[in-house]
């Protein structure tokens, strides 16, 4: 599975980009084989705001619904449209406005990201 | 509980979830890829969870037309047919396919989820000069669908598989019936569970693909195929789900007739309705609120993205003035409603 080096993750298998005080959120490739089929994704509305862990969007397979998890705390900045083709360019969920960097201190690094899926 | 199989799920790569306490296969290679397998090829699933009951005996004919709404006296031997038993009440105790393996003598498949509550009721209800077994542990058993199942069956068995659906056929120790809950041609092959790895292995070398109970859904509800606990229900009569076809109010009394004959002559208040989204949704699923001119007036009793048609399917019993087909509702999901409509039964349907 890939796991991008330049990414942090969350236990719940969304990777988030920071750039500046923006993060950009997908959920990983390990996540998207384990739901398989991805038919609809329904994110948030734009400018709501989420503590990290809040459900912000949810992403359906064939079989069945699934949460996804803002990993930090911030106001909603954007949404786009697909992500079961490319989990980590293309395929991002939502962009978020940092409200607390010092949250991604919390968050995995590939290898413990690495470590928890058993690659 | 595991069936035979289970082993052989694992090194087919399938992912196994719970269902009515039985470790199943909901997938291999995916939803998605497995429905179109079937509508397109050859697919085969593990029907082993499924029950099997014999029984036989001089009154055995009229014993099941006391407890089954379908005509068991007027099945030709060497058929099986489609059949519902009741409770007192019209309502659904369970739905099965009935053999008829010789003059007396019958095998019943009934749905893995109300093995013990069927066998119950029926051992409850037994009549003089009747024989009833419940073997359901003693069988496998395998149902392979699809345009190319013939094939497969012709390897599997060196003979052309019958043409004409509800053919019941003795192979060995096994019994198949042509017939299936997909909409598309193949057969159920119920088999010694001893022998039901070797037969699996056959038939995948035959060219049948594994596929699991996921696809085995979205398959049946694009046929608008009801599966009991969801569609069907204690509560609901076979003619509020449209199912009229298998009653036979000729013969002598069934537990159910009475109350059937009165829902028949003042008309159900409800018909289960097939649904077609008409807006880009979610996939719907079972228990979405269903909405009529802003009001609520049913959940969907069953709900998928269709993979033939790339659009939200359901069923649900709605108001029988609301039911015809062309009627525009509404479905909700997480609050927010999708326009959809009554469509005529079945939702899919090949190309001629």
């Amino acid at each position: 599975m890939n796991v991008p080096d330049n990414l942090r993750y969350a236990e719940s298998h969304e990777w988030i980009l920071v750039e500046g005080d923006t993060g950009t959120v997908g959920i990983t490739e390990h996540a998207q084989a384990e739901l398989t089929d991805i038919v609809f994704a329904e994110p948030p509305a734009v400018g709501k705001s989420f503590k990290a862990g809040d459900v912000a969007a949810v992403v359906e397979s064939v079989k069945a619904a699934s949460d996804i998890y803002s990993p930090v705390s911030g106001a909603l900045e954007q949404t786009p449209a697909l992500l079961n083709t490319d989990p980590f360019g293309e395929g991002w969920i939502f962009k978020i406005r940092l409200a607390n960097p010092a949250e991604l201190a919390a968050l995995k690094d590939p290898a413990a990201y690495k470590a928890q899926i058993g690659e | 509980m595991r069936t035979p199989l289970y082993d052989s799920h694992l090194a087919a790569g399938g992912r196994m979830v719970d269902f009515a306490g039985w470790e199943m296969p909901v997938q291999y290679s995916g939803i998605l890829d497995e429905h179109k397998t079937v509508r397109e090829a050859a697919g085969v699933f593990d029907i082993s969870h499924m029950g099997e009951f014999f029984a036989s005996g001089p009154a055995c004919a009229g014993w099941l037309d006391s407890l089954l709404t379908n005509n068991a006296t007027a099945l030709a031997v060497g058929h099986a047919h489609y059949s519902l038993m009741l409770n007192e009440r019209g309502g659904v105790i369970d739905d099965l396919i009935v053999y008829r393996l010789d003059a007396e003598e019958f095998l019943l498949v009934v749905n893995a989820s109300k093995i013990d509550e069927d066998a119950a009721w029926m051992k409850s209800h037994l009549s003089e000069g009747v024989t009833f077994e419940n073997r359901s542990t003693d069988f496998g058993a395998l149902a392979v669908q699809g345009p190319r199942a013939g094939e497969i069956f012709e390897k599997l068995f060196g003979r052309s598989m019958p043409h004409e659906r509800n053919r019941v056929l003795e192979i060995g120790d096994g019994f198949i019936v042509t017939t299936g809950y997909t909409g598309e041609k193949g057969f159920e092959w119920i088999i010694p569970a001893a022998e039901a790895g070797a037969s699996w292995e056959k038939t995948l070398a035959a060219g049948a693909k594994p596929c699991g109970l996921g696809a085995r859904d979205t398959l049946r509800l694009e046929m608008c195929y009801p599966l009991n606990g969801s569609d069907l229900s204690p509560d609901h009569s076979p003619l509020e789900a449209g199912l009229g076809f298998f009653v036979d109010f000729s013969k002598p009394p069934f537990i159910g007739k009475e109350a059937l004959l009165a829902q028949k002559a003042a008309g159900p208040a409800r018909r289960l309705a097939a649904l077609k989204v008409l807006e880009k949704s979610p996939p719907i699923r079972p228990h979405y609120p269903v909405f009529l001119d802003g009001v609520q007036v049913a959940e969907t009793t069953s709900g998928a993205l269709s993979p033939s048609l790339g659009c939200g399917i359901a069923m649900a019993y709605l108001p029988a003035a609301a039911s015809k087909p062309g009627q525009e509702i509404e479905i909700e999901v997480r609050g927010k409603k999708f326009r959809a409509c009554v469509h005529k039964k079945p939702l899919y349907q090949k190309d001629p």
